[in-house]
């Protein structure tokens, strides 16, 4: 697969002409794992209030942070999964403010040597296009509790259980030029923590979100100034956002004004950013090397254990699919974007065309999950049952019409897809005893019919439809079509 | 063995044995050392005492005594600083913004200690969250040194921050007291109040459980009348942490073992730079006769330079309060401690729950490191002070390639008046010349009682070793107290008030 060096131009017509829009983003993602980044607290979502905050997290006198390998390894692993930079030696910082969610009054992160450096993510676009978006770095830095203030009037609550859970925040370069591309980035991204199983990805239980950078300019200017668009919670809101804002910053400039640089938010009900309550004093975070926590050394040894047992990524399952299925780039693109996806598929290849595995795949299963409104994972009809009923069609049990219905009843009911077609008698008809009978109970009924045949080869389609309906739509199309042929004496396949 | 007239009179290792021996109850010991600390409120040594603990631990001790499974530091009674927090027992790092915090959970150095025995007398006073060289910072008044100058009446400072555990331990009140050291807060008051304090190598001891002042710099120790009991007491405390990242996964030796082994054989440095002007001349006499003692008692003499300990004292003033502006961010009002009264909005409570909670030497130190720490200050202050720390430490390194310890004064004067020296800062800092050294490079030290000054106020000599070798800084510790044969005890003037 090769990177498109050109790519189609995406420019946005203001009313002085055309600007282009250039779009970074630092993403925050969850880490999988157990217990929290410096703590054994537990990490669930989801439970009672402060019910998993360790006197380490609550930021207890006397306490220290303890790293967790688990987390180093999930980070170096995101590294690898981004062909980054691995840094064997990286050092935490304490990044300095007050808040309430913020128990220890720092932040622990790691400011100038983050843990992996300069990797990439390959987008794939529409028409084929792949476009190369640069990461700049990835480190890793404790998750800030929760403050609630709608608990009641005049009070604000805090909830710790989050306070200390792991995060990484990955960092790209400016090397986006649509909403389009920034959306792509972020399931390509979101795909590729899913499979190396780093982050669950769910941007509703907040788990990732973004922070989008968006700066307008002339086509061949240099950057404009950016603004930040802060926590942004779904693919669908940074499309809208990035829109918004790149028309916002537009109408500024040619309105003759500037863009400050500043953090705004993204409203999704009013459908626009606005800027964050400025803070009256502006934040100094005093960052210093953490001196609870020695540099963190990591032996390359470790990082080739890690490397050796990463799963198949997404862009090399898209490159075999390519070769070994022989389907189209942008076929293997959607089925590899979810791992469950491309294991779906790839259990239908085994028993079926691969073309019609995917038809399959598209057409039939992914329509049923959006009308249900599932996810793969979620699917009722398992890959190898749905793989049976292509083997049903592929031997001829069954037609292609009949397949569907077996995958409704599947869907539905369960079962076993041969099951239903014994059960339910569907099998087709290929025994040309009851067919024939079929066909001579029409020409019987229709004897107007057979002779008007004579003058319109035509109708010989009328012919085997009403065959078919005679025999409940079981009957063999071929063998119907053969012996029809062979009894009204038609030559060649009509 | 016979027993001194009174049972607080015991070293440390004398009671151990007594205790072992049963020619005493650990009941009865500390059953004594509860009594003292009855009659020593003058010296406000305590900011907790908890006698009944102490007797129930007694008791417990004397039963395993009773039943043969007596552990290392079985039925010993010690006071502990204020700063490690006690599990169940009040703790306050001498500060208001405490409160009344009762730890849920007890620091990796006391667990060891109550594992192998040891029976809790109180929580001493000391300098608030450590910072201070005179225990005048306390939010709980300041200690009283049980020293006074010949034919003077005057209260002096018995020296900081763990000035309540060294006046304890020179006023009989314990047998030995745990301190902590991120400037020389256990050797300066230790040389102030006739008494052996211990700064082991940074790592040497988890601090975990042990209220944070300066991280990278911080150290307990173990303070104690002989050196064989400081020798005691750290053999309990030392060790690897899971829970402490900055320990040390080294192995502890025996420290009693070989320590009368005299220092025959061994190269002793003197560093030049330490002789500094504007000191008393009798502290350079005590050094110059400690240098004897050594000679005499068969160890080599040798010369070194540390050239850049004239940066030490700015480089901790630096590196210290940086840490500590982050350090107690954390005292904010919303978890624990002292909260301020219906604040406003949340930036009021903060605002306000810290000033009434911190005194004005930690507002200075917390305003120092956050002004060091500024965008535009860091490379100027902190990031150039790191380099230097590590010069420094490279100074400690090429002088132990000519030695095997530095022989130094602790401090560069005796025990001054209360009051003398808070209106001017600069010369409290002052009083950690000789003794920031040692934290900035990790290294252990000990400090060993050596003689008098004119008015007959006790002085120290500071002995330095090489990083984990704490068995040599202990012996050549124990030679110098045996040549120096400092037997001086201040006056009991505290019983009578």
């Amino acid at each position: 697969m090769s990177a498109s060096p050109e790519r189609a131009p995406r420019l946005i017509r203001g009313a002085s002409g055309e600007w282009e829009v250039v779009i970074g983003m630092e993403v925050h993602a969850q880490v999988l794992s157990k217990a929290k980044l410096f703590s054994g607290a537990s990490t669930t979502f989801g439970a009672e209030p402060n019910s998993q905050v360790s006197f380490v997290d609550a930021a207890m006198p006397g306490m220290l942070p303890v790293i967790n390998r688990r987390c180093v390894e999930q980070a170096v692993r995101t590294g690898l999964g981004l062909k980054a930079r691995i840094n064997h030696v990286s050092v935490f910082d304490r990044k300095n403010y007050f808040y309430p969610d913020l128990p220890a009054g720092y932040q622990i992160s790691q400011y100038k040597t983050p843990i992996v450096g300069e990797g990439e993510v390959l987008l794939d676009l529409a028409q084929g296009q792949t476009v190369r978006v640069g990461i700049e770095r990835l480190h890793l830095e404790q998750d800030a509790g929760k403050s609630l203030h709608d608990q009641r009037p005049g009070h604000s609550y805090v909830d710790l259980n989050r306070a200390g859970v792991a995060l990484m925040e990955i960092v790209s370069r400016p090397d986006m030029r649509s909403s389009e591309e920034a959306a792509a980035f972020l399931k390509k991204l979101r795909a590729i923590l899913r499979y190396l199983g780093t982050c669950d990805g769910n941007m509703e239980e907040g788990s990732m979100r973004a922070d989008v950078n968006v700066s307008v300019r002339r086509p061949g200017a240099p950057l404009g100034t950016r603004c930040e668009i802060k926590n942004v919670n779904s693919v669908r809101f940074v499309v809208q956002a990035v829109e918004y804002e790149a028309r916002r910053q537009i109408e500024v400039l040619e309105a003759g004004g500037s863009i400050a640089q500043e953090t705004r938010l993204y409203d999704p009900r009013a459908g626009e950013t606005r800027p964050m309550r400025s803070k009256e004093e502006a934040h100094d975070y005093r960052y210093f090397p953490d001196p609870d926590l020695l540099p963190l050394v990591i032996e390359e040894s470790w990082v080739a254990e890690i490397a050796a047992s990463l799963p198949e990524l997404p862009d090399d399952k898209k490159a075999r699919f390519m070769r070994d299925y022989g389907i189209s780039g942008y076929d293997s693109g959607v089925l590899v974007a979810e791992r469950e996806l491309a294991a779906y598929y790839e259990e239908l290849a085994k028993s079926a065309d691969a073309k019609l595995a995917v038809n399959w795949l598209n057409n039939e299963i992914l329509g049923r999950l959006n009308r249900d409104g599932r996810g793969i994972a979620d699917c009722p009809v398992s890959a190898a049952a749905s793989s049976a009923i292509l083997g049903l069609i592929a031997d001829g049990t069954i037609s292609g019409k009949i397949a569907k219905d077996v995958l409704d009843i599947a869907w539905s009911e369960g079962g076993d897809p041969a099951t239903i077609v014994n059960a339910r008698g569907l099998a087709q008809v290929t025994n040309s005893a009851a067919i024939e009978n079929a066909i001579e109970a029409v020409i019987a009924a229709n004897p107007g019919k057979v002779e008007e045949l004579k003058l319109k080869p035509k109708l010989a389609g009328w012919f085997v439809g009403q065959v078919m309906k005679q025999t409940g739509g079981k009957a063999n199309p071929q063998v119907v079509n053969a012996l029809l042929s062979a009894r009204l004496g038609l030559s060649g396949e009509g | 063995m016979p027993l001194p007239s009174s049972p607080t009179d015991l070293t440390l290792s004398e009671a151990r044995d007594a205790l072992r021996t049963r020619a005493i109850s650990s009941v009865e010991l500390t059953g004594a050392f509860v009594e003292a600390l009855a009659g020593a409120r003058a010296l406000n040594a305590f900011v907790t005492e908890t006698p009944e603990r102490a007797l129930e631990m007694a008791a417990a001790s004397d039963a395993r005594f009773a039943e043969g499974s007596a552990r290392p530091l079985e039925g010993v009674p010690l006071a502990i600083k204020d700063l490690f927090c006690t599990k169940g027992v009040r703790t306050t790092a001498g500060s208001r913004i405490l409160g009344n915090f009762v730890p849920p959970y007890e620091s990796t150095v006391t667990a060891n200690l109550w594992d192998a025995g040891a029976v809790l007398l109180g929580k001493t006073n000391m300098d608030e969250f450590a910072m201070g060289s005179s225990n005048e910072t306390s939010y709980f008044k300041p200690v009283a040194n049980p020293w006074r100058a010949r034919n003077s009446n005057r209260t002096l400072v018995p020296g900081g921050s763990s000035g309540g555990s060294a006046a304890a331990v020179a006023a009989h009140l314990c047998l030995g007291a745990m301190g902590t050291d991120t400037g020389g807060s256990i050797r300066q008051p230790a040389a102030l109040t006739g008494i052996v304090g211990m700064k082991p190598t940074y790592g040497r001891c988890s601090r975990w459980g042990i209220v944070a002042f300066a991280s990278s710099l911080d150290q307990a120790g173990p303070m104690a009348r002989t050196v064989r009991d400081a020798a005691i007491l750290l053999k309990v405390m030392a060790g690897v942490d899971a829970k402490d990242p900055t320990s040390a996964d080294a192995p502890i030796p025996d420290y009693e073992e070989g320590l009368e082994g005299g220092v025959k054989g061994l190269r002793i440095g003197v560093p030049l730079q330490y002789r500094i002007d504007g000191a008393p001349p009798e502290i350079d006499a005590l050094w110059a006769k400690g240098v004897d003692w050594m000679r005499a008692e068969g160890a080599e003499i040798v010369e070194v330079s540390l050239p850049h300990t004239k940066y030490a004292l700015p480089v901790y003033y630096i590196v210290a309060p940086a840490e500590a502006s982050s350090n107690l961010a954390r005292y904010d009002g919303v978890r624990f401690g002292h909260r301020a009264a219906e604040p406003r909005d949340v930036t009021d409570l903060y605002e306000r729950s810290r000033a009434e909670g911190f005194g004005a030497e930690v507002r200075r130190r917390v305003l120092i490191g956050t002004y060091v720490l500024s965008a535009g200050y860091y490379d100027a202050y902190y990031v150039r002070a790191q380099k230097v720390r590590t010069l420094i430490a490279r100074d400690f390194a090429q002088a132990f390639e000519r030695c095997d310890v530095l022989l130094t004064p602790t401090t560069p004067a005796a025990a001054f008046a209360l009051g003398e020296k808070t209106a001017d800062p600069v010369s409290m800092y002052l009083n950690d010349v000789f003794t920031v050294t040692a934290n900035l490079a990790g290294l252990p030290a000990i400090s060993v009682p050596a003689g008098l000054s004119e008015n007959g106020l006790p002085l120290g000599l500071q002995i330095v070793g090489k990083a984990f070798d704490e068995q040599t800084v202990l012996r050549v510790g124990r030679s110098l107290e045996r040549a120096a044969g400092f037997s001086a005890k201040p006056g009991a003037w505290w019983k009578a008030a």
